[in-house]
């Protein structure tokens, strides 16, 4: 057994796993407070998944048209089916205008009105006056606003001195005998050596885990590192089952295709050439919400209108817009066009499928950031020391489906209330030293579950093998649709994903840069995810948002205005109630939605 | 297909080696990109290493030398390649394994330029106002992705890497030199004023060639050195 008796200490005050727009937001407001702060990632911070976000981040500015956050409000309750717990949605909405406003104080190279203000697009699910007209909400950085803001955010920390412990994999929590959070043990991934961080608080920022599909949106490394860690601990996922299927994925290859393009103008048709949107949300066609474009989409080539020698797919058409528009506001996607497709899409239509692109759920919290768990009684409560911020917790701001340009907004507001928070506690109330004895068993045993040999002339399947088919099990069990029998059958099949996964030993024991026993760790998380989605998305007898059962077609408020928590333990599922009362404002009651 | 890839790991080799893998045309497809490819040759050897991430081009991972070029493998077409593929480690710096390279240097040169904008006084109730035309200065130079591909390829940053700041770091300056936002520009500019940090640049141009993101470092890197000797006359 790996001995982590003798191994490196290190002590900070924070330390935060995951350096991406949420935790780097995070890290310069404790950075700034004179806080000691280490931020692990598995990459070099601007390798982090906010870098690939494209369309923008939603602040009711009025740059544009008039606007109002209690309207962004209104649209992200009605946006998320009503599961969205409204005094989050009240906090982020009304904190976005501030808070984009200090972006660009940072150096956000945002694109410009021509008064030299914020750039502002139109974008699905976006309303003034409560759902009478388009609204201009998403202020952009042409559509490399996650690129913009990740790498503005990475430089300010490198102003306010936070440390970077660069290309390091965060292994395991490490809690104390009361179950309290002293820590994380780390792996250094250039070296091979493990680490203690011994922290007075840990905050979870590891963003998505879209790598769970296998046609995905997302970069390589999310993998749900961070959930993984939490349900080791025993701690719940909530409303696993909500999954967002972004629409406009480049078709059989997954890369994303920006809302923005819609936003500018961009169609969708279908084999006929028919701009079939109109048939789903006749309102405002093509930019109704996400989950209601992917289904429309689905169902145009479930029911034999879809594009190319396979019907697999529909067509994305800016071809109207003025190339130059095109140029200046959407570079990045018409590269992807011409890199990948080789299509330029000033000329051409672009084929789109929905993809998996963002998880609504994750890692329960409350608008401070602390992670929530229920007690016996079923009432919630705070766990000491522990927070998560950005895709990977779930406030929950976006219920049953995400509204686009909201993900970057979530990532800031609640990374900076977080920290805050931390630092109030941190300079108000005594801290336990740290001193005290720490489980180091369960990290142990991880490491020491990957280092066991192969036996001799007997070679095991490798990790890609078992993430490939776990991927496409996903996909077909629990994509776009899924019912009882699909997903019973994915049940059965993630058994047997299980044990075969059990018996993989690895070829590589080399301790410098060693991918093999990196992807093992990340398969492991995906597979407590995977099972997490499934026994959620099983139990919730109703299609609500992204979550769209063929067997329970209708939303069903009566019983499910609940979130799921999942534990590890027996698969055991509980339940919260969606907080339904706003901060300062009336609350919005649930009604049919329509676009 | 034949691939020829340099290997070294820092356990066994004193120095990197050639190993040769070959994919079969069948597992090539039209539009398979080289970080495809790479990934089924790891399918046939688990220890063979590079960084990626993205798989589109806007992380800046995946920066390697292939047949003789910096790319990144995931916006490098697998048919637009000469059989056998060459792929090295990105040249100049230690490298780690593999084609992992270690780039600390490089990234030290980023952070010497002080690559963060520095504005007068905030007041949140307001944005700075920045005209189109102000924010279009800042188009060729915001969207680099640190991927490394121009500085290694620079002779000037291979003889003196630890001085001369090299065209990324260069056109992060650039950046916030540019910036009307940015109050210290006089002072960015007299810190780079310097004949290594800046003036070792030749206008060799592999910067600009190599750059994955058709950006133009050279260009950005001729304006600073106007500028500074701008700054001098007045």
């Amino acid at each position: 057994m790996t001995n982590l008796d003798a191994i490196d200490t290190f002590h900070f005050d924070v330390v935060i796993v995951g350096a991406g727009g949420a935790g780097l937001r995070s890290a310069l407001e404790l950075s700034k407070s004179d806080q000691q702060v280490a931020v692990v990632s598995k990459v070099f911070p601007t390798r982090s998944h906010t870098v690939a976000a494209q369309g923008g981040i939603n602040a009711a500015l009025g740059n544009i048209t008039e606007d109002n956050w209690h309207w962004h409000m209104y649209d992200t309750i009605k946006g998320s089916d009503y599961l969205g717990d409204q005094d989050a949605i009240e906090f982020m909405c009304r904190e976005a205008i501030e808070i984009v406003r200090e972006l660009e104080h940072f150096g956000v190279p945002f694109s410009r009105t021509d008064e030299g203000k914020i750039y502002q697009r139109p974008f699905g699910g976006q309303s003034r006056h409560f759902g009478e007209s388009q609204a201009t909400r998403t202020c952009a950085a042409a559509d490399r606003t996650g690129h913009a803001i990740l790498q503005t955010l990475y430089q300010q920390n490198i102003h306010a001195g936070t440390s970077f412990f660069d290309e390091y994999f965060a292994i395991d929590l490490v809690l104390d005998d009361e179950g309290n959070v002293g820590g994380l043990v780390v792996l250094n991934i250039q070296t091979g050596q493990v680490q203690l961080l011994r922290s007075h608080v840990v905050m979870i920022a590891t963003g998505g885990a879209c790598q769970l599909f296998k046609t995905n949106t997302n970069a390589k490394i999310n993998t749900g590192d961070g959930l993984g860690m939490v349900l080791r601990a025993g701690l719940p996922l909530q409303d696993m089952e909500f999954w967002q299927f972004h629409p406009t994925g480049v078709a059989n290859k997954g890369m994303l295709l920006s809302e923005a393009a819609r936003g500018e103008g961009g169609v969708l048709r279908n084999a006929d050439g028919e701009a079939f949107m109109v048939k789903y949300a006749p309102h405002v066609k093509d930019l109704a919400s996400r989950d209601v474009v992917a289904r429309a989409i689905a169902i145009e080539v479930k029911e034999g209108r879809g594009c190319g020698p396979k019907k697999d797919h529909v067509l994305l058409d800016l071809t109207h817009i003025d190339a130059e528009v095109i140029k200046k506001r959407l570079p990045g996607i018409r590269d992807i066009g011409l890199t990948f497709l080789g299509l330029d899409m000033c000329d051409a239509a672009i084929p789109v499928y929905p993809t998996a692109h963002y998880m609504m759920g994750g890692i329960p919290t409350n608008l401070k950031g602390q992670v929530v768990t229920l007690d016996e009684v079923g009432k919630p409560q705070s766990v000491k020391g522990l927070y998560a911020v950005g895709e990977c917790a779930c406030v929950s701001v976006h219920g049953a489906n995400r509204l686009g340009g909201n993900s970057l907004l979530d990532i800031v507001v609640f990374g900076r209330a977080a920290a805050k928070d931390i630092v109030h506690n941190l300079e108000t109330k005594p801290v336990d030293h740290f001193d005290k004895t720490l489980n180091l068993s369960k990290a142990a045993e991880r490491l020491n579950r990957w280092a066991q040999p192969q036996e001799k002339n007997h070679k095991t399947e490798t990790i890609a093998e078992i993430r490939h088919d776990l991927q496409v099990a996903m996909q077909v069990g629990c994509g776009v649709f899924r019912n009882e029998e699909s997903m019973q059958s994915l049940l059965k099949e993630l058994e047997v994903l299980q044990d075969r996964l059990d018996l993989v030993r690895l070829h590589d024991h080399s301790n410098a840069f060693n991918l093999e026993r990196l992807e093992a760790f990340e398969l492991e998380n995906l597979m407590g995810l995977a099972t997490a989605t499934v026994y959620s998305a099983l139990a919730r007898t109703e299609s609500r948002g992204a979550h769209s059962r063929v067997d329970f077609t209708e939303r069903d408020d009566e019983n499910w205005m609940k979130h799921s928590l999942y534990f590890l333990e027996n698969h055991q599922l509980r339940y919260k109630p969606v907080t339904t009362k706003p901060l300062t404002v009336e609350t919005f009651p649930p009604k049919a939605r329509v676009y | 297909m034949e691939f020829l890839i340099d290997r070294f790991n820092p356990e066994v080799d004193e120095k990197p080696h050639v190993q040769r893998f070959v994919l079969e045309d069948c597992d090539i497809g039209g539009d398979m990109m080289l970080l495809g490819a790479l990934e089924k040759l790891r399918e046939q050897d688990p220890t063979l290493t590079f960084r990626s991430s993205c798989k589109e081009g806007v992380c800046g991972s995946d920066g390697m030398n292939v047949n003789g070029q910096n790319r990144l493998s995931c916006i490098t077409r697998v048919s637009e390649l000469t059989s056998p593929v060459v792929i090295k480690p990105l040249p100049g710096l230690p490298v780690i394994k593999d084609l992992v390279i270690d780039m600390e240097l490089f990234y030290q040169h980023y952070r010497d330029v002080k690559p963060y904008l520095q504005p007068a006084p905030k007041d949140l109730d307001h944005e700075i106002l920045q005209t189109p035309e102000e924010r279009e200065k800042l188009d060729g130079s915001y969207e680099c992705i640190l991927c490394g591909c121009c500085s290694t390829s620079c002779p000037s940053f291979w003889w003196n890497p630890d001085k001369f700041h090299g065209p990324a770091a260069l056109l992060a300056a650039h950046r916030f030199v540019v910036d009307s936002r940015d109050i210290t520009t006089r002072d960015r500019l007299e810190a780079l004023d310097d004949p290594y940090k800046t003036f070792r640049c030749r206008n060799i141009q592999n910067c600009t060639a190599s750059c994955p993101k058709g950006l133009n470092p050279s260009r950005a890197i001729n304006e600073l050195k106007s500028m500074m000797l701008a700054k001098q006359l007045d």
